[in-house]
């Protein structure tokens, strides 16, 4: 296929080299990944963490869901199941120095990057022990301490603040880089374009990287976007740009290690696709019965499921043995389940608390500089 | 002390603060090379080179967000916007992004930035920019909004926007950068939020407003005093969120009448909320209900003759003084 790969930069492509492009849907890549040196020196207990990790977070989001169908979860529910080994290989290449931002799908990304269990389900249960103390629900989880700023609401309004990473990172002159997650639908937003330009205009180490499950909400990529692949959007601003197969963790983890190299070296930005897929709606309140077929979803999960892939990948490799696969699901299934219990037993925040945490001024009153009256309605 | 221009006084606060503290950089369109828009950032860009002084393109939803996620790292960028106009198509990287993130993560981030720019009419550039968009950022839990209407405030006040660690943003006035007062050279000089200034001593009616409208407040009490020997006390708020109401009560209990005049369009004006404030604290002190003055409730115009009009001028506001005397 002509044009599967593209990179504008041919000095800083030599790296992308090799890649292959399967629009979702055309037969899985053959090519083997695990054979080049970024998954060469993974030791099989690494392995079996990044497997357990893909198995956590599809198990945090199957409790997730049955807790909302039980009413424990109120509004949005973003669910990630399909889309982990996306998630799981990327935060896995990521050094202490790089930094993670994202859409609103975010808690795959939220357990990659190691956040508990418990202050993730509690956050989604309104409770005061959630990561955000119950104030930002699903969408908005964040653990700064982990590099991880959000967890963002709103399609594309993300890409501007990863940028704003990447340009803070530089303009320090401190190490890494900036991972910045959307979806297939942020692509036709003008703050990603405008994002792009400055990203390559002022040579940001910034790696956008566009999960694509295929649908943006319940419209279909070829309903939504013209033009694909929907990386070559980068050609316009001359980004490099790839796209790559998201149910595999072995590439995800190499693409990924290739642009961040490319940023901390060159403080180049990239494009990356990944092309990926959903299996449950865009949220829970998504029906998922007017835009796809179940045929659709269940060859998906047959054929490329990104879990049974790589176990049955590392089963062969002889690091994973079904027993302890199974163990591994046992535990994952079981913290699960004690972190729905953490968070049915965790108080609610209260009232009071509402006024907290708008203003780091009125949060921290010894330090305060001003006076003057800052709430007009105030529920203490 | 020195009589400097608004514009300069804004020159100065930047400056200082760039010097003070490494974090801070200016960035907009057209701040470096061009020395800005309106000139607030002339000689900045050869004093403090590129890094400090960013020119961005015309590409407000990505330098406002960009900014958000600097300042998110501990950055304190200050971003111009050649008009407030402009920031209608960054609205959701300040509305959303550097007003909530703090909230929706449980007080984990917080934002020091400064949106600054030109907001007002009056100077024939029509609708698309003449917006006044102080009640907007004032009516969103997370952001403070700040309108200095002399040079000293312009300086004192953008030095406590840019040392604080919310969101700040200052509304500046394309037709007040020239005005002249004294302004301290002190590089510690800063006009901490919150607190409103008497811009003149009064007894018989107390005029309440802010930004270049106490300018135009100012001389009504003039015109009142001197051709009908009234006593008017002028308010100049200064800061809206935080407000200083205790100033607010204290002049209304003195008088016991009260204008409000202000350049926003009238509906959910800032000028709303002074108003429902002052009838619930101080209601038992009032001889007369409270009167406004804002913009005529059209879109901005363009020709001189409507627009001139449909801002608080002079003799608007003359005329709705005289109705509470």
């Amino acid at each position: 296929m002509e044009g599967i790969y593209h990179d504008t930069d041919l000095e800083d492509s030599q790296v992308f080299e090799d890649k292959p492009v399967v629009p979702l849907g055309e037969t899985p890549s053959v090519k083997d990944f695990s054979a080049l040196p970024v998954n060469q020196a993974l030791e099989a207990e690494e392995k079996i963490r990044l497997y357990s990790q893909m198995l956590r977070i599809r198990r945090f989001e199957e409790r997730s869901l049955r807790a909302y169908q039980q009413g424990h979860i109120g509004g949005f529910l973003h669910l990630y199941i399909g889309q982990e080994a996306v998630a799981v290989g990327s935060v896995s290449v990521m050094s202490g120095d790089d930094h993670i931002i994202t859409a609103y799908r975010d808690h795959g990304h939220a357990i990659a990057v190691g956040m508990d269990m418990d202050e993730c389900m509690a956050e989604l249960f309104g409770k005061r022990t959630g990561c955000s103390k119950g104030k930002g629900g699903s969408m908005h989880f964040f653990a700064p301490d982990k590099n991880f700023w959000g967890g963002h609401g709103i399609v594309a309004g993300q890409t501007p603040l990863g940028l704003g990473i990447a340009y803070a990172l530089k303009h320090r002159k401190t190490k890494g880089a900036c991972l910045c997650f959307m979806g297939d639908g942020a692509t036709n937003q003008g703050a990603f374009y405008e994002s792009l330009n400055l990203a390559s205009l002022w040579k940001l180490p910034v790696i956008y990287i566009i999960e694509n499950n295929g649908y943006s909400m319940g419209t279909a990529e070829a309903r939504h976007s013209a033009g694909e692949p929907l990386a070559r959007r980068g050609d316009a601003f001359d980004v490099n740009w790839s796209v790559h197969h998201g149910h595999d963790l072995y590439e995800v983890r190499a693409a990924i290690k290739d642009a961040l190299d490319l940023a901390r070296e060159n403080s180049s930005p990239s494009v990356l696709e990944i092309v990926t897929y959903r299996y449950r709606g865009h949220s829970v309140a998504d029906p998922d019965q007017t835009y796809r077929s179940k045929e659709e979803i269940e060859e998906y999960k047959k054929n490329k499921d990104p879990i049974n892939l790589f176990r049955n990948k590392i089963v062969s490799e002889g690091v994973l043995t079904e027993e302890t696969a199974l163990q591994l699901d046992q535990s994952a299934k079981d913290e699960a389940e004690a972190s729905a219990e953490f968070a049915l037993a965790s108080p609610f925040p209260e009232i009071s608390e509402l006024m907290d945490d708008v203003y780091w001024e009125t949060d921290n009153p010894d330090e305060s500089l001003s006076s003057g009256q800052m709430f007009f309605e105030s529920s203490r | 002390m020195a009589e400097i221009t608004y514009r300069e006084a804004l020159n100065q606060a930047l400056s200082e603060e760039i010097s003070r503290d490494p974090n801070v950089v200016l960035m907009g369109e057209e701040v470096g090379q061009f020395k800005g828009s309106y000139k607030v950032s002339e000689g900045l860009l050869e004093k403090f080179g590129p890094e400090k002084i960013v020119d961005t393109p015309i590409s407000e939803a990505a330098f406002s967000g960009l900014a958000v996620g600097a300042a998110m790292m501990g950055m304190r960028p200050v971003v111009e916007f050649m008009f407030w106009s402009f920031c209608y198509v960054a609205f959701d990287q300040i509305f959303n992004n550097a007003a909530s993130v703090r909230f929706m993560s449980g007080g984990l981030i917080h934002v020091p930035i400064v949106f600054r720019g030109p907001a007002n009419g009056g100077t024939n550039v029509g609708a698309t920019h003449s917006h006044t968009p102080e009640n907007f950022a004032a009516n969103t839990p997370g952001l403070k909004v700040i309108c200095p209407s002399t040079p000293a405030d312009a300086k004192g006040m953008m030095k406590a926007a840019i040392r604080d660690n919310d969101p700040v943003c200052v509304m500046e006035n394309t037709i007040l950068y020239n005005l002249k007062g004294e302004v301290p050279d002190d590089d510690d000089f800063v006009i901490p939020l919150g607190k409103a200034r008497l811009a003149c001593e009064g007894s018989d009616l107390s005029i309440i407003a802010h930004g270049r409208s106490v300018q135009v407040a100012l001389q009504v009490a003039e015109t009142l005093h001197d051709k009908h020997n009234i006593s008017v006390e002028v308010l100049d708020l200064r800061s809206i969120r935080p407000l200083d109401l205790e100033a607010i009560l204290q002049t209304v209990r003195k008088t016991n009448r009260v204008l409000l005049v202000e350049e926003n369009k009238p509906f959910c004006g800032v000028d709303a909320q002074i108003a429902y404030l002052i009838q619930e604290h101080a209601f038992d002190h009032l001889d007369a209900p409270v009167k406004r003055v804002s913009a005529i409730d059209v879109p901005q115009a363009y020709s001189k003759v409507l627009e001139n009009f449909q801002i608080p001028n002079h003799d608007r506001v003359l005329a709705k003084a005289m109705e509470l005397l």
